[in-house]
């Protein structure tokens, strides 16, 4: 049976295969079948709708031209927000899979290495129950910081000036520029830059905890107060 | 055992087919040729990710040249253009010498060899244009996910008619390629369509893991270690050391192996039975590991001096030195103790590295080293060539991966002392630089190479037959 074509074929080639298959992929996939998938429309939420609302106001002709003017009349009003909005965010998502964002960008909390402090809750199954998740964002590096609280903590033009050249906000930063994502300037993101934005506006906005902010504990921080740093030298000389 | 060395030599008595019957060179030689090409793709893709690192890449801004989507090339390219190409070639050569019979059909052999060109061609096309699909290792865009699917179909049907041709017990290297035609199938349609159009969230993750896994130890693995068990008992002139441990290590791979993908996600939703579970078959495996690379060794027992001589087998030993070394890192790391510290660093980079170019590359290199005199009949230009091709890769990966390896254990430290993000870049730096001297070195080695193929091929005269002394000067 072990040197045998029958015994290769059946028994490694196709049965430990579904062995695993079943006990890995099924399992899990049995287990959470009872928690709804989330289209992208279901995703759509107040939160994002006031930073999709806010790209709007910010920047109008790149809004308009990307998605038009919003008609009159209260119901028909909302309609087209949440459609244009979901829009948005099916397309940011789609970006940040083609530009290979989750590459070096991680979403997911861990409960172990103190990130619950740093990055907010620890990630929960609910969350990527929805269809941004086919195939999952979980991400396996971090060259930069997890995303999956980042919505609200920044605001929407920190996002296009940063997007445009990383460098000119955070200091030594490897990431690399997106200037495909602007007509020519950080203030005219074209509707790529509108969608990835809003894209990443939405991750955590689903949390009652949004946004989150790191805890700053000044404990950590090396002193920058000028008098204090004297009073330190002064103590080491004494 | 079969004793393959006896029955490699090709004959035309006994109506025995002759090795021109047997073997479709040019079709090797051409898979050889574009696994180079693919790689040399590969290696610049990868240093345009690692000057952006270190903030020096000079195509910054420009759409095409993002380093975001070359990283995908890049390990795309790898998998599907370098390391398939390679093995495919070599297969082309093991699979009709060990069976004695040809591919089911030369005509199919060439109508793969197209197929799957259009396959890693338009998969870059994609990525380049921004169509990656979100799955690790699997970012081939969507609509090319069935013609691959297809492709692999292909390829079984032209490899399992001579494998089944044959009577009675098999040898090793067959057990290997057999179980791969099947896992390779499987695990590509499971990687590429279930987490995509069956199941999302944190069970597309598992899903997902399982297929970042099975490529390298379903696809790639069976390959090299299915070559191994060909070349090196041809190459040393003697028997397998213990056919007992090839079959502890075959049937350990293919049991334990396929139960560990859940490991690239420890510590998310995943359930924890299921991470558990995982761990504890990945060092199992360890364990297997250990059986095989015992093995070799007890075969190259006594004829030690083979490395320094034989540079195709110094290429395959240091790989399997390497292999040992990436097995037991990860029976470690897999543990949820170094998970807490290395996971998301650049220890795992360090890591797929270490396994990726410094086993199977290099195994595929050792089968190019010796392999290319044969093709082309004609002894190797430049033997000193060949040497520097050697310790630039052997040197340049173990610099890359230690380098990588301990910047990942500064940067978890960094992110578990909860220093500020930017202290944890900052570290970095001196360490990425590294990395790309590493990496320059590597290109090198491989550069040097295919100079040397290309002098080899036009500048040194053709011998009269196969198995000229000459040629067995490697």
């Amino acid at each position: 049976m072990f040197e045998s074509k029958a015994g290769i074929l059946y028994i490694a080639g196709i049965g430990f295969f579904a062995l695993a298959f079943v006990s890995n992929a099924l399992v899990p996939a049995l287990m959470y079948d009872s928690i709804p998938e989330q289209t992208v429309p279901e995703l759509v939420n107040s939160n994002l709708r006031y930073q999709f609302e806010d790209l709007a106001r910010r920047y109008p002709e790149s809004f308009n031209a990307a998605y038009g003017e919003p008609p009159g009349g209260d119901a028909e009003h909302d309609d087209w927000w949440n459609e244009k909005c979901a829009e948005a965010l099916r397309y940011g998502h789609k970006l940040y899979v083609g530009e290979g964002c989750w590459h070096c960008h991680s979403q997911f909390v861990r409960p172990v290495s103190n990130e619950e402090q740093r990055w907010g809750p620890v990630s929960r199954s609910w969350e990527y129950q929805n269809e941004l998740n086919r195939p999952v964002m979980f991400g396996t590096r971090r060259v930069g910081p997890d995303l999956s609280r980042e919505g609200g903590r920044r605001s929407n033009d920190w996002h296009a000036v940063h997007f445009h050249r990383p460098l000119d906000l955070s200091e030594g930063s490897p990431m690399p520029e997106y200037p495909w994502f602007f007509d020519g300037s950080p203030d005219r993101p074209n509707a790529k830059g509108l969608a990835i934005i809003t894209y990443v506006q939405w991750l955590g906005s689903w949390l009652e905890s949004y946004p989150h902010y790191e805890d700053f504990d000044p404990s950590f921080a090396p002193p920058e107060d000028p008098d204090q740093a004297g009073d330190d030298a002064q103590e080491e000389t004494e | 055992m079969s004793d393959s060395s006896e029955i490699l030599q090709p004959t035309d008595s006994a109506g025995l087919k002759t090795h021109g019957e047997l073997v479709d060179e040019k079709i090797v030689r051409l898979y050889f040729v574009t696994a180079l090409t693919f790689l040399s793709i590969s290696m610049l893709a990868g240093l345009l990710m690692a000057l952006q690192l270190i903030r020096h890449n000079p195509l910054r801004g420009i759409e095409l040249f993002s380093p975001g989507r070359w990283r995908m090339l890049h390990t795309n390219a790898i998998a599907y253009g370098f390391l398939a190409n390679g093995f495919l070639g070599a297969l082309h050569w093991i699979v009709p010498r060990l069976t004695l019979q040809p591919v089911f059909s030369r005509k199919l052999s060439w109508v793969i060899y197209v197929a799957w060109q259009g396959v890693v061609l338009a998969t870059a096309v994609g990525l380049l244009l921004g169509e990656a699909q979100g799955l690790e290792w699997g970012e081939t865009p969507v609509w090319i996910d069935p013609v691959a699917q297809l492709g692999l179909l292909l390829l079984a049907i032209n490899f399992m008619p001579p494998i089944a041709r044959m009577k009675g017990p098999i040898y090793v290297t067959l057990w290997y390629f057999m179980a791969m035609f099947v896992w390779t199938f499987l695990t590509y349609a499971m990687g590429n369509f279930v987490p995509q159009y069956f199941v999302t969230g944190t069970s597309a993750g598992a899903v997902g893991g399982l297929f970042i896994h099975d490529l390298v130890g379903l696809f790639v693995t069976p390959l090299g270690w299915g070559m191994m068990y060909y070349f090196v008992p041809i190459l040393l002139k003697k028997p397998i050391w213990s056919h007992g441990l090839s079959l502890v290590g075959f049937w350990g791979l293919a049991f334990f192996y396929p139960l560990q993908g859940i490991h690239h996600f420890l510590y998310t939703p995943i359930p924890m039975f299921l991470q558990y579970g995982a761990i504890v078959s990945t060092i199992a495996v360890e364990l297997v590991v250990t059986t095989v690379v015992i093995n070799f060794f007890g075969t190259i027992w006594g004829s030690g001096s083979a490395v320094k001589t034989n540079l195709p087998i110094r290429w395959f030993y240091t790989g399997m030195i390497y292999y040992f070394l990436t097995c037991l890192q990860c029976a470690f790391q897999v543990t949820l103790t170094f998970q807490k510290v290395i996971h998301f660093t650049d220890w795992v980079v360090g890591h797929a590295h270490l396994v990726m170019f410094g086993v199977f590359t290099m195994w595929i290199m050792g089968a190019m080293t010796y392999l290319f005199p044969r093709l082309l009949n004609r002894p190797w230009y430049s033997l000193k060539a060949c040497e520097w091709h050697y310790w630039l890769s052997a040197l340049g990966i173990l610099v890359m991966a230690s380098d990588l390896i301990l910047l990942g254990l500064f940067q978890g430290w960094s992110w578990a002392a909860l220093e500020p993000w930017d202290a944890s870049v900052e570290i970095s730096f001196p360490f990425w630089v590294l990395r790309v001297i590493a990496g320059l070195a590597m290109f090198a080695g491989v550069l040097v190479f295919i100079w040397n193929i290309f002098m080899t091929w036009t500048s040194v005269p053709e011998q009269s037959k196969v198995g000229d002394p000459a040629l067995t000067a490697v």
